[in-house]
């Protein structure tokens, strides 16, 4: 593959120095590899029987994203008139497998596609995870193999008929983001959840994000603060193990204009059930991080149905 | 032309990457640590923080967003301490705009690493340091390719005890093995959590996870850094961490990491 490859879809595809040389070089230069992936549109007729998409973001690693999308589709599944589904689209370290119980499961293909993984009836689960034959397999792939995988998922999946569709993603604002943006183009994406930690580390990686979601026009649902102060369990006092030293995720909310949809506080259960592939909003539901969980849910619920009505009205 | 290639870091002794799979786990942290322990221990250190959407060092090291100038040989490192100890040089420090995005898909990441591994005039080095993203994808290829002309040491890897940690960190070590990357160890991060109130310790990422992962892989286990809050303070004020809090229990692990480390790498 060529090192300094601009992209098949820039404006300079086939015109670069690094170009010459490339077998590819004379499609690039036509144009031809510039046409709109027909992909899209297949992924646009796709996704008209979902009917809300949800993205998980965050920008930082490690501050939970993960660990969220599979809660809030847990909560979303636990109505069970409702169908949710979770596409896990970070290659390279999937980790909603073992977070939803999945660990060891494999996909089968049939003649409408590749068949999700159920947890319940009504929740099903798509990640690489599932293609890997062993938990030391590595996917060291570069973007563009990324992006194909990412295309298959939206494409290929024969999801049905689906309420919710929670897309968790890898940190960052790469390939597996752009590609997300650019196969859901002919579909409308609800918005995004953005996942932070109240640190400032984790706050300038977010404030990108949210920036890179304003470009590409994904509205944003809220701001999740995760690993909000710890209550010791023996003397019951509160630390602050990742301080909120530039006012955390409730002064960037104020200074961006968004909602803060709430503060998950620690909890060593919420990491020993996501060890144990188990969901926590069920095994301590009296957790304080729980209740928050919960609340959380009921407010992406509520801008999910009024986004329904805006629809609805103006029609 | 092999010459120019190897050219800025012909004087660089060691170069360490910091690697993990997973995110969040504090490579970017260890990696300001253990650059901060080795400088405390005399040696001249730098740090080549090649996390392109998410560059936390400049914060870490409070350096700010400094001016970047470019002399004969290519760009100069900023400098954290006034003896120049202790070079970084981080794409944080060519945007323009902190809250900007760097919205780049995987064919320029690499381009822009490529400049970054043989660009930067970084002098004469004990030990070079390599943050990386989470991942095992164009930003760590492109690192190791443009590395081969000089002699990667190794790969120290993070986690935190959580298996949801460790079973990306599996397929970190997959590919250190695939790419001839000599794993020197596994440090596991936020190893239990001691209340400054009540002295009770909480594992609030679970437990055991790295020095497990090191027997099932056969790795060599450095230690265990536990959750700290004085810690976290220090990188949040981009405070020198050491220098600050001596006695603390992250400091005694950290010193005894980066004294294993020194010691395997100029034992070799």
């Amino acid at each position: 593959m060529n090192e300094y490859c601009p992209g098949t879809e820039s404006e300079q595809a086939g015109k670069t120095s690094s170009c010459q040389g490339c077998p590819n070089q004379k499609i690039c230069s036509s144009g031809a590899t510039k046409a709109p992936d027909p992909a899209i549109a297949e992924i646009g007729a796709k996704m008209s029987t979902v009917k809300h998409k949800i993205l998980v973001l965050s920008g930082k690693g490690g501050v939970g994203k993960s660990t969220f999308s599979a809660h809030l589709a847990h909560a979303l599944a636990s109505d069970g008139t409702k169908e949710v589904a979770v596409l896990d689209v970070d290659i390279c370290g999937p980790s909603i497998p073992r977070i939803m119980g999945l660990e060891g499961e494999q996909v089968h293909q049939s003649g409408s596609g590749w068949s999700p993984v159920y947890v319940d009836d009504n929740l099903a689960v798509m990640s690489i995870g599932f293609l890997l034959s062993s938990p030391d397999d590595a996917v060291i792939w570069r973007g563009p193999k990324k992006n194909g995988m990412i295309k298959q998922f939206l494409r290929d999946v024969d999801w049905g008929d689906l309420d919710y569709l929670i897309v968790d993603t890898p940190p960052g604002t790469s390939d597996e983001h752009l590609s997300l943006i650019q196969y859901l183009s002919a579909t409308h994406v609800d918005g995004a959840v953005i996942i932070t930690t109240p640190q400032e580390v984790s706050l300038q990686d977010v404030r990108k994000e949210i920036r890179f979601c304003q470009k590409v026009k994904m509205p944003i649902i809220g701001v999740v603060e995760n690993m909000s102060g710890f209550v010791c369990p023996s003397c019951k006092n509160t630390s602050q193990i990742f301080p909120p030293t530039s006012g955390g995720a409730e002064r960037m909310c104020a200074d961006l204009h968004l909602p803060l949809l709430g503060k998950v506080p620690l909890d060593p259960r919420i990491a020993r059930s996501c060890d144990e592939g188990k969901s926590f909003l069920h095994e301590v539901p009296d957790s304080p991080a729980a209740e928050v969980y919960l609340s959380i849910v009921h407010s992406i619920q509520d801008y999910c149905s009024n986004r329904v009505t805006e629809e609805q009205s103006t029609t | 032309m092999e010459q120019s290639n190897d050219g800025n870091l012909s004087q660089v002794r060691h170069v360490v990457l910091v690697l993990s799979g997973k995110g969040g786990v504090g490579k970017s942290t260890i990696t300001t640590e253990l650059a901060l322990a080795l400088r405390h221990a005399g040696k001249k250190v730098g740090i080549l923080d090649v996390d392109l959407c998410g560059p936390s060092i400049p914060h870490m090291l409070g350096v700010g967003r400094p001016d970047v100038h470019q002399c004969d040989s290519g760009w100069v490192p900023v400098y954290a301490d006034a003896q120049k100890g202790l070079a970084l040089m981080s794409i944080g420090f060519l945007l323009e705009d902190p809250d900007e995005a760097v919205v780049w898909r995987g064919p320029k990441k690499t381009a822009m690493i490529a400049q970054f591994v043989s660009d930067v005039a970084w002098g004469e080095l004990d030990v070079l340091l390599v943050d990386t993203p989470p991942g095992t994808s164009d930003e760590h290829l492109a690192v190791l390719e443009n590395l081969k002309k000089h002699r990667v040491d190794g790969a120290v890897l993070v986690t935190t005890p959580q298996a949801v940690s460790t079973g990306d960190v599996r397929r970190e070590i997959t590919f250190c093995k695939k790419t001839g990357v000599r794993i020197l160890g596994i440090i596991e991060n936020m190893s239990g959590f001691v209340c400054p109130h009540c002295s009770e310790c909480s594992n609030i990422f679970s437990k055991g996870g790295g020095e497990e992962l090191a027997k099932l892989t056969g790795s060599t286990f450095l230690g265990a850094v536990p959750l700290d809050p004085l810690l976290s303070g220090a990188m949040e004020e981009g405070a020198d961490f050491i220098r600050s809090f001596p006695d603390s229990a992250s400091f005694g692990a950290i010193s005894t990491i980066s004294r294993a480390l020194l010691c395997d790498l100029e034992g070799a």
